[in-house]
């Protein structure tokens, strides 16, 4: 390691020799003992949380979502908001993954694994909450197009039933990318390790990988369809659940900004999330050598681009509301940010609006606590502003007669703090046995920056 | 106690009740096998016992057997049961309907009562009595519900055993014995209110045979009418008022269209005065003076605010006004209005009527009259009449309940038997009645409930509801109304008149056999003809004439201190109700709380104090005190305090027991309705407080049209629909469409409670009522206009609109929710998964959800109650209004049977059937010439949130604004 300062795109040390990137990235399963105390302790932990999100589950299934706080009129409370949420934070990952692929921005590889493991936990984690805030959870599948005997279909103008297959196909989608992004991976696991069942485990992931010349052509090409097909996916579901609230007649909900709002938000509140995974790992697995203040530096960047068209949001939704003279929506938007529920409006706009304003200056963006405190405020401020958004008008209904307050009760808290079980407990077992990082890119990327050939 | 029991149903009962409800039947022939049973079906159901066989006994019992759990006795099944429609056989599936009465503080409510295979399941006014036109109130509607209450009173009991009427015969003929060497003297017994023709010809043949009895009468909340009158006119007499008479109405803190027994009569008439004078004959203005926000008040044309004792000022003033005696000072404005309203009254000499709430002082009372004799109403807008109320047996006045304690202090009272009343609960507490009770050797309670009474009696006789049992009263016009049983009784209870003939010695009275015996003047064909018919033909009690009323000076007070004003609950009234669910969760007409009384407060009163809604306080008065929440009203007069009776009981049952507080202590028997002097005190601590509606303020959106009377009727047509992107519904024949009338309707809660026996829809209590999850599909909204301190109000019932381009049917992800071809938004129950994505969209948040099964757990006997052709709900579906779906298809089957079209105004939902305004009409808005059409070109017609284009088919008629006293150019 002769030059240590980060240099190319890819923000690696130049000189970084690939089996170090190998040892590092690959031999975690097999030489796990440095690491395994701390692990066990969060596991522990993670399996504790999903205890608790397990007890919550079953307790709504068995009583019936009375349990939680809903009302008419706030039909939807935490489980709608924690939907949207945990289905934002899902779309950074393609985002960084497929969408800087396809652009060609090596420094992703650092961070695509992350990035897409987080995707599919995050959309199972948001999965789950339509499935259990149903009145009937156990007939789910209704709103699947199925051949039955009643002939009997989806309501298909219904945004519900959109929502229904947006989940299912980009769940499907994000598991396809995520997995043939990892096959020369597993390969190179396969081949590094030791211990027998190490061996048979990543070999049968591998799919038999010999890394020949048209293994490598048929990978790049499904690899990069999928990645064509994932970009589209990252527009159309937060557009999709947007629509959930736009198609309501409900001020505050019933409004063209949404579809864009809702994706600015999303990636906004993924990125976030990216962060925060990112400079984690990089503190457990001591990978300062692969995530560097570049990478920060240009996570920082993001956050900000989408911090700020998120705030355009936040200027047009209300500027609308006035603009169109409408006095509902005005009583609306003036109860948002006045009335018993304005902390989760004034609570977004601080986290998201003016803390994000540090991003500015490079400095801040490169430095790891920095981030990581912003990023935590956006994931915060990004979970209040679903709040404000989903919460807050049904309180304000058209009828004077129907307003009535929202109170989320303690299984409402105990089915979101759970659903951090969900995410961490499948989150830390992959921490355990799998790459963690794309070493084959990562590599790629410092063999061809250092002037190799093209694969 | 043993020795008096010839059967052990405790035994045989605690055995059944061992056992699951769907095995009644199994364990009944198990059971039947044993001696014992063998001896109880004999006793119960005689000429049956012998042949018993499971599909007679089903057939027969039906219902209430399988309800009762074999607790039932009694009654006699055959004779007299008649049908309005005599039908060939009873076909499952199709109700009878058998005319009847519920007596609600002796008056008779008429009724027409549905029963489903033998099972009654709902009431309805009956359309051929003057005093119903087939409207009823929601205490009427609720008593379907008291008829299957669990928890009513299933068997006598001695010292708060069970025990056997046969048990009691023994007794009460050695008690007659005795009584018959007296004279009866030693005998008291202490009645509820009643007008039954033969409880009266029972007492008059007690007082007769046992001359040294005492009788005593006690009606909580009745107030001082009857002693007004007799200050008046020297004699007891009824008032009569006529509103439908009336073009000007001067109220002084009188909630005549509020709830009680004639709150139905006084709102036929005044509905049917507005809609002539709708139709340009007279006027229909309403003048409102009080204390305290009332529905009434809420009506008016002009409401003035005043404390309770400035109401004999304001009276004196109008007398004044209108030449009798001196006027006391008044604020100049004061003064000008009374003079308008004065001369307004004048102009109107026997076409308007000036009343005053029956808890005023008497003297109050007695000018008033005075007042509307001088005006010429008597005869026109108010009549009087002979009591139709029992208020003397062998020509001795009943004595009132002071009366009784003070002959119990005096050591003359051996015997007392306290016929369906709770005194224990319902005196004021410094009368003592609770400690007096004590001292009595022999105590006798007849009642519905094992209530707090009941416990400190040594015997409690269940007694029948009005539904189960044979008895008979006069309704609200003096007319004698038949209630005869809608089902064999499901408990062993007696009637109030068979308790009274066993009290006389008689062991085994019949109850049927009683009533018919005080009609014996009817023949066979006239007696089946008021038994069809629910009362007498021409039974009414005539007006009489009343000489001029010499009107006393009226006492002027100047108080310290709060007035405490005290007055029966608008849901539960003195507690008689307090265990019956629909009415605890029904909200109350103003604030809108359920489960619970407040102490109400004027919103200057709760800044002065720092109180709010929910607060607890503390009202010290004298030597009583209470403790509540405080609740604050705009409307109420500053310096006065509302408190409400009917809560804080211990005994009614499992609803009713330890909610809110009991205003007892407060209460004295010298001023039991209206006390001065009263302290207030802020406490620490809240109490959650469960409300339906908690903002009813208007904020600027034009919810509830009004328009002045010049321009509400004038004619508009339609505005044009305004461009939708969603295809337009296909031409069809049948539209059901609904118009509510603001302007009439008075917020009564009468719709609520028919639609929740029509549509079976559940209680929830007040934790999930609180949490924003009552049930009811049609709720009645409350709204204020202006002023805090004196606001204007107005209600809106609100049913689902089945708008034509419904949202909600836009969002339903598996269709549960479409239209149907005759226009209905329909919800498809076993469709839903209940994503609750049309409730989200629906703008009038109509729609209920069933957020728990809450079905699942209610005891049988309720679920006895529901509506065969209503599907019960089961937990996580959505559901709402149906505009009664079951009464249309029933309608709908009629016609294609007689291969007709469905007639206007054939299918009436429950909301528009019972209201006591007609303000619900209902019918097919593709047919021009539907009732339902009439007014939907007038100015005043309007769609609920037109804006949105969701093109609802409920529509509304604005409020009609009509001009004040000052101007009148009458």
């Amino acid at each position: 390691m002769s030059d240590n300062t980060p240099h190319g795109p890819h923000f690696l040390p130049r000189y970084l020799p690939l089996t170090e990137v190998s040892a590092r990235v690959l031999d975690v399963p097999d030489d796990f003992a440095r690491f395994r105390r701390i692990w066990w302790w969060l596991f522990i932990f993670s399996c504790l949380l999903l205890g608790l999100f397990v007890a919550a589950a079953v307790v709504t299934l068995w009583n019936g979502v009375g349990v939680w706080g809903n009302n008419i009129p706030v039909n939807w409370g935490f489980a709608i908001i924690n939907y949207m949420w945990w289905l934002g934070i899902g779309h950074a990952g393609t985002f960084i993954s497929a969408l800087l692929l396809l652009l060609n921005r090596p420094w992703r590889n650092s961070l695509n694994r992350m990035a897409e493991l987080m995707t599919v936990m995050a959309v199972i984690c948001a999965g789950i909450y339509p499935v259990l805030h149903l009145g009937r959870p156990w007939l789910f599948y209704w709103t699947a197009p199925y051949p039955n005997t009643m002939e009997l279909w989806p309501q298909f103008k219904s945004p519900t039933a959109w929502d229904f297959f947006a989940v299912l196909v980009y769940l499907g989608v994000s598991l396809l990318f995520l997995y043939i992004g990892s096959i020369p991976d597993f390969a190179s696991a396969r081949d590094r390790v030791r211990k027998r069942h190490y061996k048979v485990f990543y070999g049968l992931l591998a799919l038999g990988w010999r890394g020949s010349a048209s293994d490598w052509s048929h990978w790049r090409r499904a690899y990069r369809f999928v990645a064509l097909l994932a970009i589209p996916l990252v527009f159309a579901v937060s557009s999709g659940y947007s629509f959930l609230l736009d198609l309501a007649p409900q001020s505050g909900w019933h409004s063209t900004v949404f579809p864009p709002y809702f994706v600015a938000g999303a990636i906004f509140s993924g990125f976030a999330m990216v962060v925060v995974i990112a400079v984690a790992l990089r503190r457990f697995f001591d990978w300062y050598l692969f995530i560097t203040a570049g990478h920060l530096d240009k996570l920082g960047v993001l956050l900000l681009a989408s911090g700020l068209m998120t705030s355009y949001g936040y200027v047009a939704e209300p500027f609308m509301a006035f603009y169109s003279g409408k006095e509902h929506e005005i009583l609306v938007n003036i109860s948002r940010m006045t009335g018993p529920m304005a902390w989760s409006f004034w609570g977004a706009v601080v986290l998201n609006v003016v803390m994000l304003q540090a991003l500015w200056w490079p400095a801040v963006r490169r430095n790891a606590s920095a981030m990581l405190c912003i990023a935590i405020g956006v994931l915060i401020g990004m979970w209040l502003e679903r709040y404000m958004l989903v919460a807050h008008p049904p309180t304000r209904d058209f009828l004077v007669s129907s307003w009535q307050g929202y109170r989320p009760t303690l299984w409402d808290w105990a089915l979101f703090i759970g659903t951090f079980g969900v995410f961490l407990v499948p989150f830390l077992l992959f921490m355990r046995f799998l790459p963690m990082i794309s070493s084959f890119e990562l590599k790629e990327a410092l063999h061809r920056y250092r002037g190799g050939g093209d694969g | 106690m043993d020795e008096y029991v010839p059967l052990n149903y405790a035994a045989i009962r605690r055995r059944l009740a061992d056992k699951a409800g769907p095995e009644y039947w199994r364990s009944l022939e198990q059971l039947a096998d044993e001696p014992q049973f063998g001896e109880f079906v004999d006793a119960e159901f005689p000429g049956l016992a012998p042949q018993i066989d499971r599909r007679r006994f089903l057939q027969l019992m039906g219902a209430s057997l399988a309800l009762a759990g074999l607790a039932g006795c009694g009654g006699d099944p055959e004779q007299g049961v008649t049908y309005v429609v005599q039908p060939e056989k009873i076909i499952p599936g199709e109700a009878q309907w058998y005319a009847t009465a519920i007596a609600f503080a002796g008056d008779a409510q008429p009724v027409l009562g549905r029963t489903h295979v033998g099972r009654p399941t709902k009431l309805e006014g009956n359309p051929d009595h003057p005093a119903s036109l087939g409207a009823a109130t929601a205490f009427t509607q609720a008593a379907i519900l008291q008829l299957y209450d669990p928890d009513r009173s299933q068997a006598p009991r001695f010292q708060g055993r069970e025990t056997t009427w046969e048990a009691f015969a023994t007794v009460a003929a050695e008690q007659a014995e005795r009584f018959d060497q007296r004279g009866g003297r030693g005998l008291h017994v202490l009645l509820g209110a009643t007008s039954s023709p033969t409880l009266q010809r029972q007492l008059d043949e007690l007082m007769r045979r046992w001359p040294e009895a005492r009788l005593y009468r006690f009606e909580p909340w009745e107030g001082e009418e009857l002693a007004a009158s007799e200050r008046a006119f020297g004699r007891q007499l009824e008032t009569r008022q006529h509103f439908h008479r009336a073009e000007w109405v001067v109220s002084f803190d009188d909630d005549w269209l509020g709830p009680g027994p004639r709150e139905l009569v006084n709102a036929l008439g005044w509905s049917e005065r507005k809609r002539r004078a709708a139709k340009g004959d007279g006027e229909a203005r309403l003048f409102v003076l009080e204390s305290l926000p009332t529905i009434t008040g809420a009506k008016a044309t002009e409401r003035k605010r005043i404390e309770p004792a400035e109401v004999g000022v304001r009276v004196q003033a109008l007398a004044a006004a209108l030449g009798q005696g001196e006027a006391p000072a008044l604020s100049a404005v004061d003064q000008r209005w009374i003079e308008e309203l004065a001369a307004g009254l004048d102009r109107r000499r026997g076409r308007c009527l000036v009343t005053v709430g029956p808890y005023a002082p008497v003297d109050v009372q007695v000018a008033v009259l005075a007042l509307n004799q001088r005006l010429g109403n008597i005869g026109r807008t108010l009549a009087f009449s002979h009591p139709a109320q029992l208020l003397s047996a062998g020509g001795q006045p009943l004595q009132d309940v002071q009366t009784l304690v003070t002959a119990i202090g005096r050591g003359e009272v051996d015997t007392l038997l306290l016929l369906d009343s709770n005194p224990v609960y319902s005196t004021p507490q410094d009368l003592g009645f609770e400690d007096a009770l004590q001292q009595v050797p022999l105590r006798l309670h007849a009642g519905l409930y094992y209530d707090e009474t009941a416990a400190h009696c040594h015997w409690h006789l269940s007694m029948s509801h009005s539904l189960d049992g044979w008895n008979d009263l006069r309704a609200a016009d003096g007319s004698a109304c038949l209630a005869q049983p809608l089902v064999q009784p499901f408990y062993a209870t007696r009637t109030a008149a068979q308790i009274l003939a066993m009290m006389m010695g008689d062991q085994a009275p019949d109850a049927y056999a009683l009533v018919r015996q005080t009609w014996a003047q009817l023949d066979a064909p006239g007696w089946r003809r008021a038994l069809e018919r629910g009362f007498v033909e021409e039974s009414a009690l005539p007006p009489v004439e009343v000489p001029r009323i010499e009107p006393g000076a009226i006492e002027t007070r100047s108080p310290e201190g709060l007035a405490v004003v005290m007055r029966p609950d608008p849901s539960v009234w003195d507690g008689r109700f307090a265990n019956l669910g629909w009415l605890q969760e029904l909200p109350k007409p103003i604030n809108k709380l359920t489960w619970d009384n407040v102490i109400t407060v004027s919103p200057a009163l709760a800044e002065q104090h720092g109180i709010s809604n929910g607060g607890l306080v503390q009202v010290r008065l004298g030597e009583g005190s209470l403790t509540g929440p405080a609740w604050v009203m705009p409307g109420q007069a500053d310096r006065t305090l509302g408190v409400f009776a009917g809560y804080g009981r211990w005994r009614a049952g499992r609803v009713g027991d330890r909610l809110g507080y009991n205003l007892a202590p407060l209460r004295s028997s010298a001023q039991p309705w209206i006390r001065h002097g009263a302290r207030i005190d802020v406490l620490e601590g809240h109490r959650k407080l469960a409300t339906t509606q908690p903002h009813h303020m208007l904020y600027g959106k034009e919810l509830i049209r009004s328009l002045p009377e010049a321009e509400a009727y004038r004619p508009e047509p339609p505005k044009p629909e305004p461009p939708t992107l969603y295809p337009a519904p296909p031409d069809r024949d049948t539209a059901w469409g609904m118009v509510i009338d603001l302007d009439q309707c008075i917020g009564c809660n009468a719709c609520v409670i028919a639609c929740q026996a029509e549509n079976n829809i559940p209680v929830v209590g007040k934790e999930q009522v609180a949490a924003g999850r009552n049930m009811h599909w049609l709720r009645v909204d409350h709204y204020y206009k202006g002023d805090l301190a004196e606001p204007r109000s107005a209600f809106q019932p609100v049913p689902c609109m089945h708008c034509e381009q419904a949202p909600c049917e836009t969002g339903c992800p598996v269709n549960a929710t479409l239209h149907g071809p005759d226009g209905l938004n329909e919800q498809i129950y076993n469709r839903c998964i209940g994503t609750r994505t049309c409730s989200s969209y629906c703008p009038y948040k109509v729609r209920r959800f069933n957020w728990f099964h809450w079905t699942r757990d209610d005891p049988p006997a309720i679920q006895a109650q529901r509506n065969p052709n209503v599907t019960v709900r089961s937990r996580g579906v959505m559901e709402k209004c149906t505009y009664c779906v079951q009464r249309i298809s029933a309608a709908r089957i009629d016609a294609r049977m007689e291969d007709r079209e469905i007639a206007d105004g054939e299918v009436e939902t429950a909301c528009q059937q019972t209201c006591p305004t007609s303000a619900i009409r209902f019918g097919n808005l593709a047919d021009p010439q539907a009732k339902v059409n009439q007014e939907r070109h007038t100015r005043r017609h309007y769609a609920l949130l037109e804006e949105l284009n969701t093109r609802p088919k409920t529509t509304y008629l604005g409020v009609v604004e009509r001009p004040p006293a000052g101007e009148d150019k009458a």
